[in-house]
């Protein structure tokens, strides 16, 4: 079912999970719309944890170290190719200069010595940064099992039973573990303000530490195309205080539906832009028989024209 | 191509091709300073490399699939190395049998060239068969290539080889007509040439896969 | 009787890809029945559809390249106009459609736009370069340029029968497995690039045997000009790694038309293979792309500097060092695959090491100009724009082989930024400036230097204007391939970069308009020397265009930089070489068996993607007929007599008598 782009309100978008239901929507807007729109449009480089941090000082550091030669480089190019202009008269002509053992030299080492120098950060940046390592905290992370469907994601909470589809609501200032697969094709979970982004693939789970260190709306999406409802695919990451996380999650167990096998089944079915909501009751078990493939992959799309075997249609 | 029958005799007297002289240098003509024999073997190993990269490509994939059973049979329940030792057999034999086959087109003694490629063939054809007979037990048997991953790399794997072979073996009769109709020209004998680094190029490949797919899968 | 194919799977309800489809097909009809009319068919075909000539074999690759740029840049013009349109709206281009133009896109530039360019301006002008009569297997080349416009001609044919791929460029599975792409359009794909590959494969095993063996007289592989070693290390690159996208492509093709299991969910399957083995290829294949590319700019740069190549052996060295790298990095494609923190960093590393011998070329080019004479031609234009351009491309090339920088930067419009400030910086800069190049040996014209010279200007500006939005809406989060959006900060980035593809559109009809007026104006714009740009190495020595033997005499060769010797040599004594002793000359026939296989090919590929078996039996027994009966001929060369050679070469030589009288020895 795909809404209007630019439908009713930014609140459809980056919903808030505190709105009581009785709120017009149009009031919620004009208290959301701050944060919403900062938070939609900032991206990696304005970091909201410590591993998007990292990262950026990773990313402007190799940088810096980059421009040290590449601007005088194009400087030299630009420079190179003025003077020595043909109509140039005072520049000298030197027709057989192609071999100079000393240039040479410097011609090699300092791409090379660039390139140590980055091949370090790499290597200490890779191994301080590898998303499966554990965020150092004395809080405990928070389990979230992420699954890509096609075309929304499905947030379950193992140890507090509830679910979310397209609204990950998380603690601030407390490391997230999240363990991810797919439900059908591949798709990467990217939160650009929080880091790093790993894939998420069918039958096989990916590892992934993230923490955000405010509260605040973050935007997250699917970094990998993956079919028709691709640019649907994106969700909001509401990072609360830890109290009003808890209150979050007794507010929302018990209410709504149930996640299990048979419900699963349906949400797999391809659907785009779907609305955001939440499961009052989750099957913790659930996430490892998807991994397991003990619940089949999700179906393709099923109408086309002429049919389905010559060109498929998302259905809308 | 009159270089070939002025040679003959000097030095090189059967024209293995160990002879400098074997094939005139063309003092005019297509600019070549090598003679076109070897620019044709050169440029033919050249095609055989990317032929035998293509085949590691599936050698890898079956590397990494060979575990990926799906619960169905592995190579273990599946091989009967006897079929495959007489199928390994075959095509050694063929190598040798074309071996001869090229050295009689090049000393143009047809009863041999004739002979021995006839020989290649019916060994050919026999690997093929066997192939084709050890695929067809295997999908009766509900264990064809959609069984599961691992029967899809092999049935690529052996299947890939064995659709070269085939290719070969249109390949020999297309020579051998050649010969009938044209004689041992200098351009068929190219050929010749490049069909028996194909045919060896085969055989080489087939010990790796007799090796990787089939005494290992047994032995696992 | 017609498989999947029925009336109904042409799309009569978009009017876009009808309309176009019908713009092109009423040009091609023109065109056919122009050249009917005007009696130009049987022309047509003896010289140039039959042709085993490698010289018109590398100018019709090169066409066929810059036929499908318009293709591939139309879709682009179109991606450019959907998202600055798609802010918190559908723009005019439904998912199912914008999914195949950015599909069409890449697969279009890189394997019929960038490859045939490329691949053409290597065999026009390496056995010129190498001083030789042909390539090593003039049929097989032939079938290869054939067969690759086969692969174009089936991509064009998605357009209006059935679908293209919705899968990217690299058709990523398990989305390009029936089971999510049910459809024609992954089809169209596998199969037009299984049977080009096949082409480009011939090609690169023609060129590296050419490159390896036939050489003129002295002509050492230390004395080869620089884009002969660029060629070899390309084709070397080609032959090693088009058989594994060749095996790839056969494994999904199996998957999805016969149940096979390598890439799918299910039946144990594995996906990771598939990125494996396609960046096996992928990377390599960036490197088939850029080196060649390196090589012209190598040529360009040291004729416009009227000095020798700065650095020679150093350059053969980062070329060769290059080629072999290029295999060990293709992990860097997925960092974020979760592969670990050792994989993730010795992959990062090895990929930065490539990035030492692309800054002594750099460097080299730099010193190159450095105490030389520079004339700003269009083509040196091209190589300044690729130096200045290049180095911005590969410094953020170097920042994605960061694995934690690539954590954040991976599959953004970064990312996309990247790619296309080395392809098209790089890549293109250089094909256009080897055009511009060797236009004038191709056609004994040069081209017209003013409206090149714009057009660079606004391909250079255009291209800044397009892509460094790019960046930074890389940055601020936003992912490639996106249909809408409804980020208000990402918007006026997009309307620029959408305003630099328009500007990119002047470049290119400016370049047609170069084309058009030079043609027009041959005669003021003729170049009856040969030489037109006082040339370094031996394509100069011959007649533009060369005859179809290149060099009446074979050359021999003393030193690098062949030419530049030959021609000091005649300068300092004011007089050419005496004239040789004329011989006659063979040459290989012209044959039909490329087209007729492509011809052939056309239709299995087409009934292949269909599923209509018997034509596929049609074609493939079409095609092994045509290879027997090439094979059945009896005469494979004919004799050009002394006396032709004779008068052909002495036509060149007097009008390089006359200009000699115009040349100083070099101080």
């Amino acid at each position: 079912m795909r809404a209007k782009p630019g439908g009713p309100s930014d609140a459809k978008r980056c919903p808030h999970p505190f709105g009581s239901p009785s709120v017009p929507i149009a009031r919620r807007a004009i208290i959301l719309a701050p944060i919403i729109l900062t938070g939609c449009q900032a991206g990696v480089l304005d970091p909201a944890g410590p591993i998007g941090l990292a990262e950026k000082t990773i990313l402007i550091d190799s940088l810096a170290i980059m421009l040290a030669i590449v601007i005088p480089t194009i400087a030299a190019t630009l420079g190179f190719a003025w003077w020595f202009r043909a109509p140039n008269t005072k520049a000298r002509y030197l027709p057989d200069f192609a071999y100079s053992g000393r240039l040479e030299l410097i011609v090699w080492s300092i791409p090379l010595l660039t390139i140590t120098l980055l091949g370090g950060v790499a290597w200490i940046g890779s191994h301080d940064l590898d998303p499966a390592v554990p965020l150092p905290s004395d809080k405990p992370p928070l389990d979230v099992q992420v699954v890509s469907l096609d075309w929304k994601w499905l947030f379950i909470y193992p140890n507090q039973r509830v679910a979310s589809v397209n609204q990950l609501v998380v603690p601030a200032g407390v490391p997230i573990h999240f363990t991810l697969t797919s439900a059908s094709v591949m798709s990467t979970f990217f939160i650009p303000q929080l880091g790093s982004m790993i894939y998420t693939m069918n039958g096989m789970a990916t590892q992934l530490y993230l923490q955000a260190d405010t509260p605040g709306t973050f935007r997250g999406l699917s970094g990998h195309y993956n079919g028709d409802g691709f640019s649907d695919m994106h969700f909001d990451v509401l990072a609360v205080p830890t109290d009003r996380f808890t209150a979050w999650v007794s507010a929302t167990r018990g209410t709504g539906p149930t996640l299990n096998a048979d419900s699963y089944a349906e949400l797999e079915k391809q659907s785009v832009d779907a609305h955001p909501f939440t499961y009052g009751n989750a099957d913790p078990a659930l996430f490892r028989q998807i991994v397991t493939q003990k619940l089949p992959p999700g179906p393709g799309p099923q109408v086309g024209h002429p049919d389905v075997n010559v060109s498929p249609r998302t259905q809308r | 191509m009159s270089g070939f029958q002025a040679t003959a005799g000097h030095g090189d007297p059967h024209s293995l091709g160990h002879g400098a002289a074997r094939e005139h240098l063309p003092k005019h003509g297509g600019g070549h300073l090598v003679s076109k024999r070897i620019v044709t073997g050169y440029g033919f190993w050249i095609f055989l490399l990317s032929d035998i990269i293509m085949f590691s490509a599936f050698f890898a994939t079956y590397a990494v699939l060979v575990g990926a059973t799906a619960d169905g049979p592995s190579g273990h329940d599946l091989f009967d190395l006897r079929n495959v030792g007489v199928e390994t057999a075959c095509l050694l034999l063929s190598s040798f049998t074309c071996g001869i086959a090229s050295i009689g087109a090049m000393t143009h003694r047809s009863l041999w060239f004739y002979g021995a490629m006839t020989a290649t063939f019916v060994l050919g054809a026999a690997f093929v068969g066997l192939e084709l007979r050890e695929f067809a037990g295997m999908i009766a048997q509900g264990n064809g290539p959609s069984r599961s991953a691992f029967l899809s790399a092999f049935f690529t794997l052996v299947g890939c080889h064995g659709m070269h072979v085939s290719l070969g073996l249109l390949w020999l009769l297309t020579m051998m007509a050649q010969v009938y109709a044209k004689g041992y020209r200098d351009d068929i004998l190219r050929r010749i040439l490049c069909f028996s680094l194909f045919w060896h190029a085969l055989d080489i490949i087939w010990v790796g896969l007799f090796t990787v797919v089939y005494l290992m899968g047994v032995g696992q | 009787m017609l498989g999947k194919l029925t009336w109904a799977a042409v799309p009569f309800d978009q009017p876009i890809p009808l309309i176009a489809a019908a713009m092109v097909g009423l040009v091609i009809f023109g065109v056919l029945v122009w050249v009917t009319v005007k009696g130009y068919l049987p022309y047509l075909w003896h010289e140039w559809i039959t042709s085993v000539d490698h010289k018109r074999i590398g100018i019709m690759y090169t066409l066929l390249a810059m036929v499908m740029l318009l293709r591939g840049f139309s879709d682009a013009i179109m991606m450019r106009s959907q998202q600055a349109m798609a802010y918190r709206s559908e723009g005019y281009l439904p998912p199912e459609h914008y999914d195949q133009i950015f599909s069409a896109h890449g697969t279009l530039m890189i394997f019929f736009v960038a490859m045939p360019f490329v691949i053409g301006l290597m065999n026009f002008v390496v056995p010129l370069q190498l001083g030789a009569r042909d390539v090593a297997f003039p049929t097989l080349n032939s079938v290869g340029f054939w067969l690759t416009a086969t692969g174009a001609l089936l991509v064009n044919i998605s357009l209006v029968v059935g679908e293209f791929a919705r899968t990217g460029w690299l058709p990523y599975p398990p989305l390009s497995e029936l089971t999510y792409s049910p459809g024609v359009g992954v089809d169209y794909y596998l199969w037009s690039l299984e049977i080009s590959g096949v082409g480009t494969l011939l090609s690169g095993v023609n060129l590296v045997t050419t490159v390896l063996k036939i050489h003129a007289p002295g002509m050492t592989y230390m004395r080869m000009p620089m884009f002969c070693w660029t060629t070899l290390a390309a084709n070397l690159l080609i032959v090693a790694a088009f058989p594994i996208l060749t095996a790839t492509l056969a494994m999904l093709l199996l998957d999805r038309n016969l149940g096979f299991h390598f890439f799918t969910n299910t039946g144990g399957g594995n996906v990771m293979m598939f990125m494996n083995l396609i960046w096996a290829w992928g990377h390599p294949e960036v490197y088939i792309l850029i080196l060649p590319a390196f090589g012209i700019f190598s040529e360009v740069i040291a004729t416009f500097s009227r000095k020798p190549l700065f650095g020679y052996r150093s350059m053969v060295m980062a070329t060769m060092v290059i080629c072999l790298l290029s295999f060990t990095v293709w992990l860097h494609h997925f960092f974020t695959m979760g592969a670990g923190a050792d994989v993730n960093a010795i992959f990062g590393i090895a990929s930065m090491i490539i990035a030492v011998p692309t800054g002594v070329k750099v460097f080299n080019w730099l010193f190159t100009m450095y105490g030389g004479r520079v004339v700003f031609t269009p083509p040196i234009l091209w190589s300044i724009g690729f130096m200045v351009t290049f180095v911005i491309g590969g410094m953020t090339g170097v920042l994605l082989a960061v694995p934690p920088a690539d954590f954040v930067l991976h599959n953004s419009l970064f990312l996309v930024a990247h790619f296309h400030n080395v392809i098209i910086g790089g890549v293109l800069f250089g094909a256009f400036a080897g055009y511009n190049y060797w236009f004038p040996k191709a056609f004994g014209f040069r081209l017209h230097e003013g409206l090149g010279k714009a057009a660079f200007w606004c391909w250079f500006i255009g291209f800044y204007l397009a892509f460094m939005p790019l960046y930074v809406v890389g940055l601020m989060g936003m992912t490639r391939r996106m249909q809408h959006y409804d980020v208000a900060a990402w918007r006026p980035w997009l309307l620029i970069a959408a305003l630099g593809a328009a500007v990119i559109l002047c470049g290119i009809i400016l370049q047609i308009a170069q084309l058009t007026v030079s043609i027009r104006h041959r005669e003021e714009l003729r170049d009856e020397t040969g030489d037109p740009w006082n040339g370094r190495s031996l394509e100069w020595a011959t007649a533009s265009p060369p005859p179809v033997f290149n060099f009446a005499v074979l050359p021999h060769i003393q030193g690098e930089d062949a030419y530049w010797d030959i021609k000091q040599r005649a300068i300092e004594q004011a007089r050419l070489g005496d004239e040789p002793a004329y011989t006659e000359i063979e040459m290989p026939k012209n044959s039909p068996t490329g087209f007729i296989c492509a011809f052939f090919a056309t239709f299995m590929g087409f009934a292949l993607i269909w599923h209509i078996w018997w034509l596929v039996a049609v074609g493939a027994l079409g095609a092994f007929t045509t290879f027997v009966v090439f094979a059945w001929r009896d005469e494979d060369e004919y004799i050009i007599p002394a006396d032709e050679v004779a008068k052909i070469d002495r036509a060149n030589r007097s009008a390089r008598r006359e200009a000699l009288v115009h040349l100083q020895p070099v101080q």
